[in-house]
């Protein structure tokens, strides 16, 4: 078979994104491990590891040598041992993950979520998310990085952002304990405070929501004889649950229609915001996401042995590396599974579509309107 | 392999998410079937009252018409069916292969489905006490006793939450369409095949195809039909009649508790009842809700429960095409292994004791599916928990209670069979508020008359009586 030129300009880009985080990765683990910069957490780590990470990991690859990751690690306190000696004197934010019952898993930050977001900004298209546009924030607030992470999204392209309360964790506990109506009620009352801002006369052209809220956003508008659109709404940056093909068809077909744009995102308080291929009806709607690598690295791998990745378009689990000054977790498997997808122009690394819960908690997870 | 897709309003919609039905035995594909997701539902829904206007467009007495000739349709023709076709025996080996049910049992359901739909005059007559049924179109009229009546429609459509384990439960939503109120349906996951089949049977004897929508899906989907029909009725377990307990837009259908009462007065005949018993356990594989769980009498219940044992105990399963095939097959992996192991816990508390023990094993694993082989309980009194509970197979306690505790103990039931000619005992039972369908005599708990209400009146369900006058010569309609 014959090379194309094009064809060896992707290879050489793949080969550059890989020792960029070839790189990425030697400059992270000097960080962490190194006495004057690393955290409490891994520098007494390492003290017990019979190897050292600064001298034995040159690449991505050599991660492995690390155990998997245990989630345990990141429950209860002190928060401050996670905390890089090279960073301490900086307003520092701790992010929490799940917590509907016991210790939620935290995470401490001090400028990775704008980092992340201002990474993210650049992949929104201008025309549907205008440069200067308020916007609202349809989701989960309290002790998430999501709602800081829209807000300065918000801010870095110039606009004001409106926010709304949403305690995903009543949320849960109201599925779980079968109260529909209850459900339903802070349901609408959620929407009816973002109904309330969208008619105030705030020139609101952005949203970010989850799947759920957005259609109980465009069914309450419609009862009232409007639409997202006729809101004024142009771009909806989604995320917070898992996005089917067959729900992001319905979106662009029915809910929303020609002029408005959305685009589907995965992310995690852990890893920062994957962004999406641009989704189309030509492609099925297919939604596969990349990580912003070289900061966060996904790998979809064998249920059975974690240290394996898939082939392309085989089904595995999730596993995150994230790679920052402010944190560093190899090998974090995800509750989530999906399918392994090649690299492509725009995002020269591996990706994953099909995003979906990791089928062995996918009976005990509930989902709630986060 | 046929694909069958979303019907919204009686449009085929084909979902990019599918699920697939597949064959108990061989594992073969037998329909790919697309899945809906919630916000179709809502969307939708806003066309609902568009299903109720096209129906009433059409006089009762033409849908009814209409039902006779979709029932002759749906038990003889081949129809379509998602991109292909189903020929009647098609449908009885397809629902079988999916449910476990053997297949004559599939086709012995049809023809009930057929029973009901060409009765659609009498069992409307029945259930309205007979009303001139241009009442119900019109909302309004004067009975035939000269007084002004009203009944007001509570819901343009009907929504119906569908179980996969028992084709009987159709039988309950057929009179919808001729009160000219539209259908909603969400099917079991592994039994589309009637809903399916009577939407093409309604709409080639024709019923507008805006009057029916179906969502086949997960367990939101059924969720999200409920809370966007004002009246739903739902097929499910305990934890589904909890849950909507005291909703008055939903018609929960749970577990039945079905009982039979042996009186102190027929009780040391109780041989002759036998057949009646085993008819009661057996039929339909136990799984309905009118299949006797419980046998309840004050003595001679051990020699009840080794008679009965004697005769259900041998069972095994046999292929579902054989014609003698009795016990249907649980079809979802787990299943039949999660039954039993709940079934051998609870028999480590004292009082109860398995009768059927000797005649073998009672679980009986496949590899793609799974059987529990009838099982009958000695409890020595109500106290244990076998004493009052139900599965999906056949399966009965025989309870020793003496007679003026019964009423006490038996809890809901849905179809009692009380055997006595005690006079007071009789009054007691027609008063207690505990059973809804009550058999004074030796009538097996699985033999309806489709002529009474199941499970509450559906017409009044559907249709509230209200004061209504009117002053003018001519109103409205």
């Amino acid at each position: 078979m014959k090379t194309t030129a094009a064809g060896l300009k992707f290879a050489a880009r793949l080969q550059e994104a890989k020792a960029r985080l070839d790189a990425h990765v030697r400059e992270v683990i000097e960080w962490h491990f190194s006495p004057e910069t690393g955290c409490p957490f891994w520098l007494e780590f390492a003290s017990k590891l019979a190897w050292s990470p600064r001298n034995e990991i040159r690449c991505f690859e050599d991660l492995k040598k690390f155990p998997p990751f245990e989630d345990e690690w990141l429950r209860g306190g002190p928060v401050r041992r996670w905390v890089p000696k090279g960073l301490a004197g900086q307003p520092i934010y701790i992010f929490e993950t799940g917590g509907t019952t016991g210790v939620p898993k935290s995470r401490v930050a001090m400028q990775d979520f704008r980092i992340d977001y201002e990474m993210f900004s650049e992949t929104l298209p201008d025309e549907y998310f205008p440069r200067g546009a308020n916007w609202l924030m349809l989701g989960p607030s309290g002790p998430r990085r999501l709602r800081l992470g829209v807000e300065h999204l918000c801010q870095y392209r110039g606009g004001i952002c409106f926010c709304i309360d949403l305690d995903p964790r009543w949320v849960i506990k109201l599925i779980k304990r079968g109260r529909t109506q209850e459900l339903e009620i802070y349901k609408a009352h959620v929407i009816e405070q973002a109904i309330t801002v969208l008619n105030a006369g705030h020139d609101i052209r952005c949203l970010f929501t989850t799947p759920k809220l957005l259609e109980a956003l465009a069914e309450e508008l419609e009862k009232q004889g409007t639409s997202v659109k006729g809101m004024g709404i142009t771009g909806i940056f989604a995320g917070g649950t898992e996005f089917t093909p067959q729900y992001t068809r319905f979106a662009m077909e029915e809910l929303l229609g020609e002029g408005v744009y959305m685009t589907p995102t995965y992310g995690n308080t852990l890893m920062g915001l994957a962004g999406s291929k641009p989704v189309s009806a030509e492609d099925g709607y297919k939604i596969t996401y990349y990580a912003p690598q070289p900061r966060a690295v996904i790998e979809v791998v064998s249920f059975d042995d974690c240290n394996r990745v898939v082939g392309y378009g085989e089904t595995g689990r999730v596993r995150l590396t994230t790679l920052t000054r402010e944190t560093f977790i190899p090998g974090f498997l995800e509750r989530d599974e999906g399918e392994r997808e090649p690299p492509y122009e725009k995002y020269p690394w591996d990706g994953i579509s099909g995003v979906r819960p990791f089928r062995q908690f996918a009976a005990t997870t509930t989902v709630g309107v986060y | 392999m046929l694909n069958l897709p979303i019907l919204r309003w009686g449009c085929p919609y084909t979902s990019l998410e599918q699920d697939t039905v597949v064959h108990f035995i061989t594992g073969e594909t037998l329909a790919r079937v697309s899945r809906a997701n919630t916000g179709l539902i809502g969307r939708d829904m806003r066309e609902a009252g568009r299903a109720r206007q096209v129906l009433t467009e059409i006089p009762i007495p033409e849908l009814i018409a209409m039902m006779k000739a979709a029932a002759d349709r749906y038990l003889n023709d081949t129809l379509p069916m998602g991109d292909g076709e189903q020929s009647p025996e098609d449908f009885a080996r397809q629902q079988s292969a999916s449910t476990g049910l053997p297949e004559h049992m599939c086709r012995a359901n049809m023809k009930k489905n057929h029973f009901v739909l060409s009765s659609m005059d009498k069992i409307l007559e029945a259930l309205t006490r007979g009303l001139d049924l241009k009442i119900l179109s019109r909302g309004f009229g004067v009975e035939h006793r000269g007084l002004m009546v009203s009944y007001q429609t509570q819901a343009p459509v009907l929504g119906l939450v569908l179980p996969s384990n028992s084709p009987g439960v159709h039988t309950l939503w057929l009179t919808v369409i001729p009160m000219q109120v539209g259908l909603v349906l969400k099917p079991g996951p592994q039994e589309p095949w009637t809903p399916y089949r009577m939407a093409a049977a309604f709409f080639e004897a024709g019923v507008p195809r805006e009057a029916i929508s179906i969502y086949p899906g997960l367990g939101d989907v059924g969720a999200e039909v409920v809370r966007h029909t004002n009246r739903s009725m739902i097929f499910g377990g305990t934890a589904t009649v909890e849950h909507y307990k005291g909703d008055r837009r939903v018609q929960v259908h749970g577990p039945g508790f079905s009982k039979i009462l042996l009186g102190d007065d027929v009780v040391d005949q109780w041989e002759k009842y036998l057949d009646m018993m085993v008819d009661s356990v057996f039929a339909n594989s136990g799984r309905g809700c009118i299949n006797c769980s419980g046998i309840w009498a004050s003595r001679h219940t051990r020699e009840i429960a080794t008679a009965l044992a004697e005769r259900l105990g041998p069972v095994a399963p046999t292929p579902p095409e054989d014609p003698e095939s009795s016990l249907a097959a649980f079809t979802v992996p787990g299943t039949a292994g999660a039954i039993w192991t709940q079934i051998e816990s609870r028999l480590a508390e004292p009082g109860a004791e398995d009768m059927t023990a000797r005649f073998g094993p009672r679980l009986v694993e496949k590899e793609h599916c799974g059987y529990v082989r009838p099982t009958v309980i000695h409890c020595d009194s109500p106290e244990p928990e076998l004493a009052n509970t139900e599965y999906m197979f056949p399966f009965v306690s025989v309870v020793r209670c003496p007679q003026e505790k019964m009423l006490q103990k038996i809890g809901s039931t849905l179809v009692c069979s009380a055997v006595t000619h005690d006079k007071e005992w009789q009054r007691k039972l027609i008063d207690a508020p505990q059973i809804d369908r009550l058999n004074i005599g030796a009538i097996p708990t699985i033999k309806l008359d489709w002529l009474q209400p199941h499970e509450g009146n559906i017409v009044e369900f559907l249709f509230r009586p209200r004061a209504f006058q009117a002053a003018l010569e001519a109103v409205a309609v």
